[in-house]
């Protein structure tokens, strides 16, 4: 069953392969990101309760989306690392990690830049926002820990069991911060509430939210590719890699 | 098992399969802060052999042993326990493993009788207050029993780690620098020990600095590893 | 020369036994390490009434918080004990290269530290809670929630304790590691010692406690063992 991925256990296959995807994912994820945005600025409608400062949420839900999906897949890279001690899977987690935190901080800051027009405060302590300001400690967590290591094998299997601790973690955590929020309901004003979506609101935000997707798989492929590198580099491919990469520069 | 004295890495594996070996590393490779110690090691320990493991510092002594202890992983290889992964079979392995690292395990809130006691019931061996004064006789430190380890030096925590070895019924003895702080009258005692736990079906690898002359030359494997600089052939 | 008998399995209660009398001891003959993180619970506990103001009113209403918050952080601070000397010494690795079940260990060394750390916690939070002007109807809140928590705190942290003993400079990092995982335990135990101010039940809220000890009792000792695997490595 597992038997079609066994090359891509091979890292200098997987790192060929990544490379190969690089300039489709440049393309497509330009071509959808300029797309949604200019169609989400300009031309869509603006919510009739929230105006122009709706238009946040174009960028707001796909980051806090991707900010949960790449942990899931970090749980996921962790786990096949873990089970089936396959070592690229532990590169590809720590090539994720970064990209979580930074979408997840994406998330939290256009969670407040939405909140101050609404609210009329920068934060409060809204049940989404709170968790994903813990999501956010969790990655920074998992990051802290993998850099601690010296040796990148034994940081990545730290940092994957950490993953995983925090993945079975993460529900608790989350029901636990929403259970806390009604709990004190007198200190929350109102919920970021999903605007109830019309046709011409839902394309922009499709191409938006599939541009960044494309984006961070983008981003994801290319740190992997220094992940693999940086892991790989007392082995012959990389130098000869290596070797032939400055040659082509200096002769150019 | 050939009984010349292999003064090589790569101990014959080729009749590997006529034999059941004890502990065997098949194509061990060890990676530490990006610099390779050594490539494609193959080690094969039968009842009976003492293998001393002989390079500069840094070569990677501790690391073998770590890695052939299960310690800590190779970055490629395997390790085997009679023919079996150490891996799979850890229970039973441990069962027949002792190792001593450079630390002692010695804890020092606790007497010299304590520690001993301790590590012997850690390996499912009980032993009495008797018991443990005569073995602890054995490598000189009567007198100490009852006083707090944290109260001794260097050389007397080794010897206390060094007791089990009196008590020890595993089979496999594995010894990072056994010798060190260790006296003349000790070190000999120390030989007397590990030839009998070789008569007795037992195995040896150890580091040491010493050179182990009262051994015959077709019980005495050793291992060298250099300090190199070479890349990984694939 | 005598060989000894061989050595025979022990049982799983015995090794838990032989671990568990082991790190007493230890303990009890460095009592520094009981003290310490008692003294800090304490010290941190009173000083908020000086910032905040001595209204018997307003410190009441934190009281719970701030009990939790200082006992979560005297957990924290002694959790550096619980593998970290065996780490320095090598006993750690002759504990892990031993043929008994490294869970087992795991396990009996997480029971001692909680009978040294976290007992003594429960023991002197109704004092603290007097100090705060807690709600009468709370105490036996308070001290429920912290008879089921606490024990939550030793297994989490010591997960987190697992993967930074072999670092040199762990202990900031193990707080940004182990705090987040802690939220869950402070929302509800807090919560219970409210709701019982009021006069309401909240055994809902020790259920989750619960299950949140059971939880992480079965799960915690398997994830320190692949943790110390990790730092020994």
């Amino acid at each position: 069953m597992w038997k079609w991925l066994h090359p891509y256990a091979n890292p200098e296959v997987s790192y060929h392969f990544a490379g190969k995807l690089l300039p489709w994912l440049t393309v497509l994820s330009v071509l959808f990101l300029s797309i949604g945005i200019v169609w989400a600025l300009a031309f869509a409608p603006a919510d009739y309760q929230q105006g122009h400062s709706f238009r946040i949420f174009y960028i707001h839900v796909p980051a806090a989306s991707l900010s949960m999906g790449i942990y899931l897949g970090m749980a996921i890279a962790a786990f096949t690392s873990m089970v089936w001690q396959f070592k690229l899977a532990d590169a590809s987690a720590a090539a994720m990690a970064p990209v979580g935190a930074i979408f997840t901080a994406i998330a939290l800051i256009t969670g407040a830049a939405w909140g101050k027009p609404m609210w009329g405060t920068w934060w409060i302590w809204d049940a989404r926002l709170t968790s994903e300001l813990i999501l956010l400690f969790l990655y920074l967590g998992i990051i802290a820990l993998h850099s601690a290591f010296e040796d990148k094998n034994l940081a990545g299997k730290a940092a994957g069991i950490l993953t995983l601790v925090g993945v079975i973690n993460l529900p608790i955590i989350k029901y636990s911060v929403e259970w806390w929020n009604t709990l004190h309901q007198g200190s929350t004003v109102s919920k970021l509430g999903k605007p109830s979506m019309t046709m011409d609101m839902l394309w922009p935000f499709l191409f938006c939210f599939i541009g960044f997707i494309l984006l961070v798989t983008l981003i994801i492929c290319i740190r992997f590719r220094s992940e693999i590198l940086a892991r790989n580099s007392i082995r012959p491919w990389v130098r000869t890699l290596v070797l032939t990469q400055t040659a082509l520069k200096e002769n150019s | 098992m050939s009984a010349t004295n292999l003064d090589n890495a790569n101990l014959g594996v080729n009749n590997a399969n006529e034999k059941q070996s004890l502990l065997s590393a098949s194509s061990v490779t060890c990676i530490r802060e990006e610099r390779l110690l050594f490539d494609q090691l193959n080690i094969e320990i039968n009842a009976g052999d003492i293998v001393q493991v002989e390079g500069p510092n840094g070569s990677g002594k501790t690391s073998l042993l770590r890695i052939l202890a299960g310690l800590s992983l190779p970055y490629e290889g395997k390790v085997q326990y009679r023919n079996q992964s150490i891996s799979t079979c850890q229970e039973a392995f441990h069962q027949d493993l002792l190792y001593l690292g450079h630390l002692p395990g010695v804890k020092g809130e606790m007497s010299a009788q304590e520690n001993l006691q301790f590590n012997l019931a850690l390996h499912g061996i009980k032993s009495n207050i008797v018991e443990t004064e005569s073995t602890l006789a054995q490598v000189n430190l009567t007198g100490f029993e009852e006083s707090l380890a944290s109260h001794l030096s260097a050389g007397q925590h080794r010897k206390i780690s060094l007791a089990r070895l009196y008590k020890s019924n595993a089979r496999i003895w594995i010894l990072d620098e056994p010798f060190t702080a260790i006296d003349k009258q000790g070190v000999q005692a120390l030989e007397q020990l590990f030839k009998a736990h070789l008569t007795q079906g037992g195995c040896i690898i150890l580091t040491t600095h010493q050179d182990l002359l009262t051994f015959p030359s077709q019980q005495l494997k050793k291992i060298t590893l250099d300090y190199t600089f070479d890349s990984i052939g694939e | 020369m005598n060989k000894p008998m061989p050595a025979t399995n022990l049982s799983y209660r015995s090794v838990f036994a032989l671990i568990f009398k082991r790190d007493l001891t230890i303990a009890l003959r460095h009592k520094d390490d009981i003290i310490n993180p008692l003294l800090f619970f304490v010290i941190v506990v009173t000083l908020f009434p000086l910032g905040i103001g001595p209204e018997a009113q307003t410190l009441s209403r934190i009281a719970p918080g701030i009990i939790w918050v200082a006992a979560l952080l005297a957990t924290l601070l002694s959790l550096d004990r619980l593998f970290k000397s065996d780490h320095s010494d090598g006993s750690l690795e002759q504990m892990l290269l031993s043929p008994q079940p490294i869970f087992i260990l795991v396990l009996a060394k997480i029971v001692a530290h909680w009978f040294i750390t976290g007992l003594p916690l429960i023991l002197i939070a109704p004092l603290l809670a007097v100090l705060l002007h807690l709600n009468e109807q709370s105490y036996g809140a308070l001290i429920l929630t912290l008879l089921l928590g606490t024990p939550v705190l030793s297994l989490l942290g010591a997960i987190g304790v697992a993967l930074t003993v072999g670092i040199k400079k762990g202990g900031v990092l193990l707080s940004l590691l182990v705090l987040p995982l802690y939220i869950p335990v402070l929302i509800f135990a807090t919560s219970a010692i409210d709701t019982a101010a009021l006069g309401l039940p909240y055994s809902g809220q020790l259920a989750i406690i619960a299950a949140l000890f059971f939880g992480s009792l079965t799960l915690a000792p398997f994830a320190v063992a692949a943790a110390l695997k990790v730092s020994t490595n």
